[in-house]
């Protein structure tokens, strides 16, 4: 057992981060908020020439895979990444990053589709598959006011949600291949809220002394970093589980991941507002953004909640 | 990134497996929680057979008789003891978890060798004399006096939280021996005989009812100066060493029992009825159970990665507080799923026919002294934000000054 990043995966990471930091720099980002195009499409198609989206078809294993993701959810990169990295190989322009994948995952109220105006084409998982569904037979009504402002909603207002069977597609491997990259994703998230809450309370001074002397401070600091490094294990663990570690249920491994990143994302999103103060509740400081973005997180393949109540099912079965 | 063992792990954990299979046949019912004396027979005699077979001090280097195992295979003796029902260490703790690893990097080759194999072999029980009543979070404001006299130190105070002090043969001891200094330079590490005169060991009972903690008072208590441990003034760092080897694997054995724990609510649940429904079928239980359930899961990946990192740097890095913290908060959390499934039962610490009230209460009660022990939760906090994060410490009062 080394359960441990080797040199080659710290240099996947190193590479990624760096290619994320600058290209997507969060400034830019942010220019495209409440705009009909949050996706760049030049950059989403750097993102598939950067070998994101064809990572697995092209040999990589979920451990890269995870790796990848964390530190696409660390820049708040926008657009349906998990998505359209699944469709890979079954979609056309999905690996190179010339389509753009989003997905029907249902919900309380009408359904909400994400990215759907830009989307090219969209998937639905159903009881035991997949399948493709074409948004331009679909009509949408894009939400005016979306929670998170570079993650578009939009309902469904006509056309046929009718879709065909993914070919050759296994769906039960594509959907906790998805559960575990969100998680991933929320694992970023809640690492980049810490960084930024970490490196504000280092600067920003009250009482003559930087505030995050004070254990007030330091203690919610401490705790979001301890709820990020606990999530980044299990989706750590869950990855070698879809890589098929003996002994390691990847059912299970993917839902712990989901629990604990989902509740870091959450948690270090909130916490990192509070440590900004007053600043933290504007528009202008990013601290709003990763708290959205993770909101946003919980909400793709299955909520935190959701993944508790399975993990349940699994120990009350292994009980009786 | 690998979970797989190698083979060399595997066949570790197969023949562990086998021996404990045999061993445990011949190992009676547990004792009473305060049958002190049958107590130590039965923990010391495990630690024994432990020896006989060649499982003490997995993790202690060979040449002072341990088996010099990997870290990862550490690991693994504690999962499969765990998972056997093993006896659980108990009153050898503290010298195979914190006297002894420290007599390893520290002590003379005589002091090796007189005290390594006793605690090896069950022979010997120590005690920790670390905290006092004055000195708690803040250890190094400990005002046990040492005065040198010819060839020993007389010490004189109280110490507090010292586990199984009645039963131990010797104590691993802070005392202060110059208070001129900034308090952490006065401070030295020795071994105490616990037969020497002038200890008087009062049992202190716990919420728990239990009486594992003691007081101990010091009248001019002679230490000979052969048994300072490291040199004179420095058992502040020689303390920190105890300190890291218990924030590292200590917690294993605990933490599968909980996972344990787990399974039984399950199970419990579905038995309790609530109307025309079990408790199982309330969404809301399910998903606080799932939740702690899915968090331990991840609690025992991060030790696996603490457990690597030791592997690779030979040091548990400040990993050990992210688990202590998130450990000890999870302990609460269940317990009080515990409480609420049990409702008015958890007015008993009797079992109540069917129902095992016992261990669920009790266990609900212990969990209230993990975010204190080893450390605060506090503490942890304070280590996480300012050795991870690079938090500027708070000012300290006092921590140029000597502790009079």
């Amino acid at each position: 057992m080394d359960f441990w990043l080797t040199d080659d995966q710290r240099e996947l990471q190193d590479g990624i981060r760096s290619f994320v930091h600058g290209r997507f720099p969060l400034e830019e980002i942010a220019e495209r908020e409440e705009t009909a195009a949050v996706i760049d499409p030049a950059k989403w198609r750097e993102i598939g020439e950067m070998g994101v989206f064809s990572l697995r078809s092209d040999g990589f294993d979920n451990r890269s895979a995870v790796l990848a993701f964390e530190e696409l959810g660390r820049g708040l990169v926008p657009g349906p990444l998990v998505v359209t990295h699944l469709a890979a190989g079954f979609v056309d322009g999905a690996a190179e990053g010339t389509a753009i994948v989003s997905m029907l995952e249902e919900g309380t109220g009408p359904t909400l589709v994400e990215h759907a105006t830009q989307a090219t084409d969209l998937v639905r998982f159903t009881d035991g598959g997949v399948e493709r569904i074409d948004p331009s037979r679909l009509s949408f009504v894009s939400v005016r006011r979306p929670l998170d402002a570079l993650t578009p909603v939009s309902t469904i207002a006509g056309g046929s949600t009718e879709g065909a069977p993914l070919a050759g597609a296994d769906a039960r491997a594509l959907w906790l291949a998805g559960v575990v990259f969100t998680a991933a994703l929320q694992v970023g998230t809640a690492a980049a809220a810490v960084d930024l809450a970490t490196a504000y309370a280092m600067e920003r001074e009250q009482f003559g002394r930087p505030i995050g002397s004070f254990q007030a401070v330091k203690h919610l600091l401490a705790e979001m970093f301890v709820k990020s490094d606990v999530a980044r294990s299990a989706v750590h663990a869950a990855a070698c589980a879809l890589d098929g570690a003996a002994g390691h249920d990847p059912v299970r491994a993917a839902s712990v991941a989901k629990v604990t990143a989902g509740d870091a994302a959450l948690f270090c999103g909130k916490t990192g507002i509070q440590v900004h103060g007053g600043m933290g509740f504007t528009w202008e400081v990013h601290a709003q953004r990763y708290w959205k973005r993770a909101v946003v997180l919980d909400n793709n393949f299955g909520s935190a909640d959701h993944h508790a109540r399975l993990v349940a099912e699994m120990i009350s079965s292994e009980a009786s | 990134m690998d979970l797989r063992y190698t083979d060399a792990e595997q066949e570790f954990r197969q023949e562990l497996r086998a021996w404990l299979g045999s061993a445990l046949a011949q190992v009676g019912p547990e004792p009473a929680r305060d049958d002190w004396a049958a107590r130590r027979d039965y923990e010391t005699g495990w630690q024994r057979m432990l020896f006989d077979a060649g499982y003490a001090g997995v993790n202690w280097p060979a040449e002072y008789g341990g088996r010099g195992a990997t870290p990862t295979e550490h690991l693994i003796f504690l999962e499969e003891t765990e998972r056997a029902g093993a006896p659980y260490v108990g009153m050898n703790f503290v010298g195979l978890l914190h006297a002894g690893p420290t007599l390893v990097v520290e002590a003379s080759d005589e002091q090796k060798a007189a005290h390594l194999p006793g605690i090896l072999q069950g022979e010997h029980v120590w005690c920790q004399g670390f905290s006092e009543p004055g000195a708690g979070s803040d250890l190094a404001s400990l005002a046990c006096r040492a005065f040198r006299d010819g060839d020993d130190y007389v010490v004189s105070g109280q110490k507090i939280w010292t586990s199984f002090a009645h039963v131990a043969d010797y104590c691993e001891m802070l005392v202060r021996t110059d208070t001129d200094v900034p308090k952490h330079k006065g401070i030295s590490w020795v071994i105490m005989d616990m037969t020497s005169p002038g200890i008087d060991v009062r049992p202190l009972r716990t919420m728990e009812g239990s009486t594992e903690f003691c007081e101990m008072y010091l009248d001019e208590v002679r230490i000979p100066i052969a048994d300072r441990v490291g040199a004179e003034n420095d058992g502040w760092r020689v303390a920190m060493t105890t300190l890291s080897f218990e924030r590292g694997t200590a917690f294993v054995s605990e933490m599968l029992q909980t996972m344990e724990l787990c399974r039984e609510l399950a199970d419990l649940a579905a038995h309790i009825t609530r109307g025309t429904a079990t408790a199982w079928d309330d969404a809301g239980l399910r998903r606080d159970l799932g939740r702690v359930a899915a968090e331990l899961d991840a609690l025992w990946a991060l030790t696996k990665r603490n457990i690597s990192e030791a592997t690779r740097t030979g040091l548990v890095g400040p990993g050990g507080s992210v688990f202590k913290l998130a450990y000890t908060d999870l302990r609460h959390r269940l317990g009080e799923i515990a409480l609420h499934l049990l409702d008015r039962a958890s007015l008993s610490l009797d079992d109540l026919g069917e129902l095992p009230t016992g261990q669920h209460v009790q266990g609900r009660i212990h969990g209230i002294s993990m975010t204190i022990a080893a450390g605060t939760t506090q503490v942890q906090k304070n280590i996480i934000a300012e050795r991870i994060l690079g938090l500027p410490k708070e000012p300290s009062v006092g921590a140029r000054e000597g502790v009079k």
